[in-house]
């Protein structure tokens, strides 16, 4: 560094400039003000963005939030509550009728990422991990759904509560599949969405398939 | 004097490095062609250009710093090379292999031409004289397999079928999926055999668009469970799409032997599929077994899962009449 020790500018040139940091860029005292947070201010944050995109989830309009910032937590708390309702509490292996908790989250993760490839080759303009993202967050109404039924399935499990779940299910699973369909048919060619719409159709078709038929043993 | 002559063996070393050529930095596919040589002289430039300025830098530091300096520079920047060749040989790596643009033509469909193929797969072509087309595009059997998998699924909750070793989810697409692939691939090595003009793609979607009569036919079935109903549907549409299948690929072949053998062995392939799809896993399967084992027991003692009283009753009167004519 010996020769930047003699910069020298010659006398007649004027010297003229700004000496201004540009305002948008990040400072490096951001970045370490949010590790010196307290934890609960970290998590409260992150659980309000899950907890915004669910309301965006349950009134689907065509807004972009979850598609700009995506974020996988959703999801995975979502898939994961669904696969533990969703276990067969029988621990008898001779009866072994229930899906187990692997399978359920297979499903959905292979699923979501069969849809989500589909939808790329088709020509889809979003991205792999928002499309995963939304298909994710559009499996709370299902969730809801398994709930309703287990509650149901306290009370008896005669024809009438077949009935009530029915309902219930073929709601939620039209309010699913309308949900995601909001989110990810605009990111289409224009004819081509029902390409699009049928594989996700499909998948929401399987996994309440799954919570209509459950029985708890 | 021998400092000097060690530190030019030192010198030699580094930049001598990048003249022995790194088996394990060339590429999978690269062969000895014109283009990957110039592509390695200019790697080797750009090493010998960084190992340069790390000589130089290292030489400053050294001076500054002394002996501790000097490793702690090496040892970083060896690092530093490390993770660049490693980043590159990944994102090579990575973008040979994932590249799903190599799928993409084959996706590249409009719905009105899936629904015009879906029909078509039920027609079966009168004119077997000059080859038909078929087009190769993997949307529609893909889709059709997948729905076939959902409604294996249903089929066998309603059924109660107790998968022993895997699971219910496993087997329908370990079952479909295996079917698809694997008759496909077969029936390709035979084309191959017998000279038929097709290719691997054609083939996958001649097959998956024959999985459409198969389809209906299990849908419904695994609703309605009359026995007579099955075997009607099973001849009828199963049929047609077999002679779909075999109509256009007995027009891609030349020669009466191998028109049998292919033919054939699909059509039997197909048929057999669709019979073993009802009978694996529909319920009417344990009530013969059950009538047969226990000749004193009525026909159905299990209950069934909730399914509604409606469908329970056809159940009851369908095991009671093939009980009879047993």
């Amino acid at each position: 560094f010996a020769d930047l020790a003699d910069v020298s500018i010659a006398e007649d040139i004027p010297v003229e400039g700004e000496i201004t940091v540009p305002v948008g860029s990040r400072s490096p005292d951001d970045d370490y003000s949010t590790l010196d947070e307290p934890v609960r201010d970290t998590i409260m944050r992150d659980l309000k963005a899950v907890g915004k995109k669910f309301v965006h989830v349950m009134y689907p309009k065509k807004s972009s939030a979850l598609l700009r910032d995506w974020d996988l937590w959703g999801p995975l708390v979502l898939c994961v509550s669904l696969a533990l309702m969703l276990q067969g509490g029988s621990a008898d292996s001779k009866d072994d009728g229930g899906p187990q908790f692997a399978e359920v989250f297979v499903i959905i993760w292979f699923g979501a990422v069969v849809i989500t490839l589909n939808s790329k080759l088709l020509g889809g303009t979003i991205s792999f991990f928002q499309s995963l993202c939304v298909l994710g967050y559009c499996v709370l109404p299902l969730t809801v759904a398994m709930l309703v039924c287990r509650l149901v399935l306290l009370a008896g499990s005669g024809t009438v509560s077949f009935i009530i779940r029915l309902i219930v299910v073929v709601a939620m699973f039209g309010w699913s599949t309308l949900a995601s369909t909001a989110f990810l048919a605009d990111s289409q060619p224009p004819n081509r969405k029902a390409l699009v719409v049928y594989p996700i159709f499909l998948f929401y078709f399987v996994i309440s398939w799954m919570i209509l038929t459950f029985t708890p043993q | 004097g021998t400092a000097a002559d060690w530190g030019g063996f030192e010198d030699n070393m580094q930049g001598g490095g990048s003249a022995v050529i790194d088996m394990e930095n060339m590429d999978d596919t690269s062969g000895s062609s014109f283009e990957d040589m110039g592509e390695m002289h200019q790697r080797m430039k750009e090493e010998e250009e960084e190992e340069g300025e790390a000589g130089a830098a290292e030489e400053e530091d050294g001076e500054f710093l002394g002996m501790k300096g000097l490793r702690g520079q090496l040892g970083r920047q060896v690092a530093d090379q490390m993770w660049q060749v490693g980043k590159r040989q990944a994102s090579r790596a990575f973008s040979l292999y994932a590249n799903i643009d190599i799928l993409r033509p084959y996706f590249d469909v409009e719905p009105v031409q899936v629904r015009t193929r879906l029909l078509e797969s039920m027609i079966p072509v009168k004119m077997i004289n000059f080859p038909q087309k078929i087009a190769g595009e993997l949307y529609g059997p893909l889709m059709l397999v997948f729905t076939l998998v959902a409604i294996l699924l249903h089929g066998m909750k309603t059924s109660d079928t107790i998968i022993r070793e895997g699971t219910l989810m496993g087997t329908a697409i370990g079952t479909c999926f295996g079917y698809w692939l694997g008759v496909s691939s077969f029936i390709y090595f035979l084309a191959y055999l017998c000279n038929a003009q097709i290719t691997m793609v054609q083939m996958l979607s001649l097959l998956g668009y024959g999985l459409f009569g198969h389809c209906i036919t299990l849908f419904v079935t695994y609703n309605i469970h009359f026995h007579s109903l099955f075997y009607i549907f099973w001849l009828g549409v199963g049929g047609l799409s077999t002679l779909r299948m075999v109509a256009v690929l007995v027009s891609r072949t030349v020669g009466h032997t191998q028109r049998l053998i292919l033919c054939g062995t699909l059509a039997a392939l197909h048929m057999l599929f669709l019979l073993y799809l009802h009978f694996a896993y529909h319920k009417v399967v344990e009530g013969i077994l059950d009538t047969l084992e226990r000749p004193n027991m009525p026909p159905f003692q299990r209950v069934a899962r909730d399914i509604p009283v409606v469908s329970n009753a056809v159940m009851n009167t369908t095991a009671k009449a093939v009980a009879l004519t047993l």
